[in-house]
């Protein structure tokens, strides 16, 4: 009622919006702002890959994946006759699996204990206060934690740089991701679920292994593929703790190379230029692969 | 003991991992600063005095800090409005439709693309587009290296400020429509009060992103141990510094380099805390 009398005291042009008068048009002006500032963001993610793809699919053949990288004398030599670098970044492939091969082993484990953990006893001051160390943790530059893992590995136990070295401090980096993914998909889990089990007199660690696990699986998988694919390109960490190596090495106590390793050595030698396309193409094929994959796991459980 | 109770034991032992890792870190850093901080003492914070050479070393981490601190900054005053936009893009204007999923997955892949790649995408195309264009003789900075960082830290300020933004109720925005407000006018009214806290969070969170990153930053900063005079200046920072001069470094030099490490530990812990402080009191 009221509403009619309000209506009733204005002539019928007020009541129709002008397009075109100041508010409508700040409106779209925004609008259009806004578009084109979303455009401009992911703009860049297609430069980058595309200009990776341009300059770096011609490097890329059988010898790229199963030989180790030429010497600067070797790529000087076939740049200046015209051809396509000889030789590959096997030893950076081989090394990157090693480092991220014992840095999940020693992350994973760990990881989903102190999720468990976390998630079981959610309420405790305790848990609360791991909680935010995990957050700290998480929040560590990877330079830093490379320092910590020299100071740790290097100095103390391997006396030199070493694969152990390496996957400590890559493990270090995983860990906080993988115990909040986990946290989270547990508490995904309806209540009703675990309390039927518990009903029927299930002792905890069946609970665990039989409920808990199989149902959070795939949260768990997507949060470990996200970790690994976040380790995978990071290199100042590595520097400080696993160095490089010409050669495969597959002893612990000894320097590996990485891909992201062999990238940095590459941008240092100006013989290598052509490599280090190829190099970082491939790495961003593998971590962009991880990504897509764990996004297709997480979408297939809704 | 029942096997409960040993499982229970387990995950207790499992989460003492945590506090064994932060706090050996902090242990560890303090000491190994220890003997540049009994040679220069808090000097060290405010000298930009840094010199290895043999017998007359001198160590002062001023330039470092100015140089983390200014890329970081003004990589968030351009990553700001980026970030911004595609949160409004992603979680209210086009909320739900394809091309917003499209456009969240391409920032995810912004966040999937490894430092050093950003880094070498900065030197061998930003950095000789900079020069073309007349900018800088070099293209290496303050500026390029924030160009880059900006670009490095928009996933971590869009993630959290998309969800504060899509959870603002309907009824309130609904209730501001009805009385004829544009859209342009429920955002700013409307959305962006309740969903302040969030945003804000985000932001500083993705601060302390860009106060740690290294390679990129080292690839683009130049390097040089100077007190940065404008935009286009080169520089250093505390992380591309740690890596710079880790390698060769040793005795009074890698203590200073610790202590380095150690500054930029609680700058990162203090900036995170705040913003994880924001989120708790949001949550509750």
């Amino acid at each position: 009622m009221n509403q009619t009398n309000i209506l009733a005291g204005k002539k019928v042009t007020e009541l129709i919006p002008d397009l075109f008068s100041g508010r409508k048009l700040k409106d779209r002006l925004f609008l259009i702002g806004i578009v084109i500032f979303s455009l401009l963001t992911i703009s860049m993610v297609v430069l980058i890959i595309g200009s990776m793809i341009l300059k770096g699919y011609h490097q890329i053949n059988w010898a790229f994946f199963t030989q180790s990288p030429p010497d600067t004398f070797q790529a000087m030599m076939a740049k200046m006759s015209g051809k396509t670098i000889p030789g590959g970044i096997i030893n950076g492939i081989t090394g990157s699996l090693y480092l991220v091969g014992i840095a999940s082993l020693i992350a994973i484990p760990f990881g989903v204990l102190i999720g468990i953990y976390l998630y079981e006893n959610s309420k405790k001051k305790y848990a609360g206060f791991i909680r935010d160390i995990t957050d700290v943790l998480q929040g560590v530059p990877s330079i830093v934690i490379g320092l910590i893992v020299y100071l740790w590995v290097v100095v103390e136990i391997t006396h030199g740089y070493s694969v152990l070295a390496g996957s400590v401090a890559l493990a270090i980096m995983m860990l906080p991701l993988i115990i909040r993914s986990t946290e989270e998909s547990l508490k995904m889990i309806p209540d009703t679920l675990k309390e039927a089990a518990i009903a029927l007199g299930t002792p905890y660690y069946k609970v665990v292994m039989r409920v808990l696990i199989p149902s959070s699986f795939s949260g768990l998988m997507t949060g470990i593929l996200l970790a690994i694919s976040r380790i995978l390109g990071e290199t100042a960490p590595l520097m400080l703790t696993t160095l490089g190596n010409p050669a495969i090495n597959w002893n612990i106590a000894k320097p590996v190379s990485a891909v992201p390793l062999l990238i940095w050595q590459f941008y240092n030698d100006p013989n290598m230029v052509d490599l280090i396309w190829s190099s970082s193409l491939f790495l961003m094929g593998f971590v962009l692969l991880l990504n897509i994959l764990s996004k297709w796991i997480a979408a297939r459980q809704k | 003991m029942n096997s409960d109770k040993i499982l229970k034991y387990i995950l207790f032992t499992a989460s003492l991992l945590i506090l064994l890792i932060s706090g050996g870190m902090v242990f560890s850093l303090v000491r190994g600063a220890m003997p540049s901080f009994h040679e220069f003492g808090w000097k060290f914070i405010i000298s930009s005095e840094w010199d290895p050479t043999q017998g007359r070393e001198q160590y002062g981490a001023l330039l470092f800090i100015v140089g983390t601190l200014l890329t970081s900054v003004l990589a968030l005053l351009i990553a700001v409005p980026l970030a911004f936009s595609t949160s409004l893009f992603v979680a209210e204007y086009f909320k739900n439709t394809r091309i917003a999923s499209v456009v969240s997955t391409m920032v995810d892949l912004l966040a999937g693309i490894p430092s050093i790649i950003f880094g070498l995408w900065g030197f061998y195309i930003l950095r000789p587009f900079i020069v073309s264009i007349g900018l800088s003789d070099q293209g290496y900075g303050i500026f390029t290296s924030g160009l880059i960082l900006a670009f490095m830290i928009i996933p971590y300020a869009t993630s959290l400020s998309n969800t504060s933004i899509s959870m603002v109720s309907n009824e309130l925005k609904e209730a501001a429509y009805s009385l004829g407000a544009t859209r342009l006018e429920v955002i700013w009214n409307v959305i962006l009060p309740n969903a302040r806290s969030g945003i804000t969070a985000s932001y500083i969170l993705a601060f302390g992103r860009a106060l740690g990153e290294t390679l990129a930053v080292t690839m683009l900063i130049g390097n040089s141990n100077r007190m940065p005079t404008g935009l286009f200046s080169t520089g250093n920072t505390m992380s591309s510094v740690i890596a710079n001069q880790f390698g060769e470094a040793s005795g009074l030099q890698l203590s200073s380099l610790i202590e380095i490490g150690l500054l930029l530990f609680v700058m990162t812990t203090i900036i995170n805390a705040v913003g994880k402080f924001i989120i708790k009191k949001l949550n509750r």
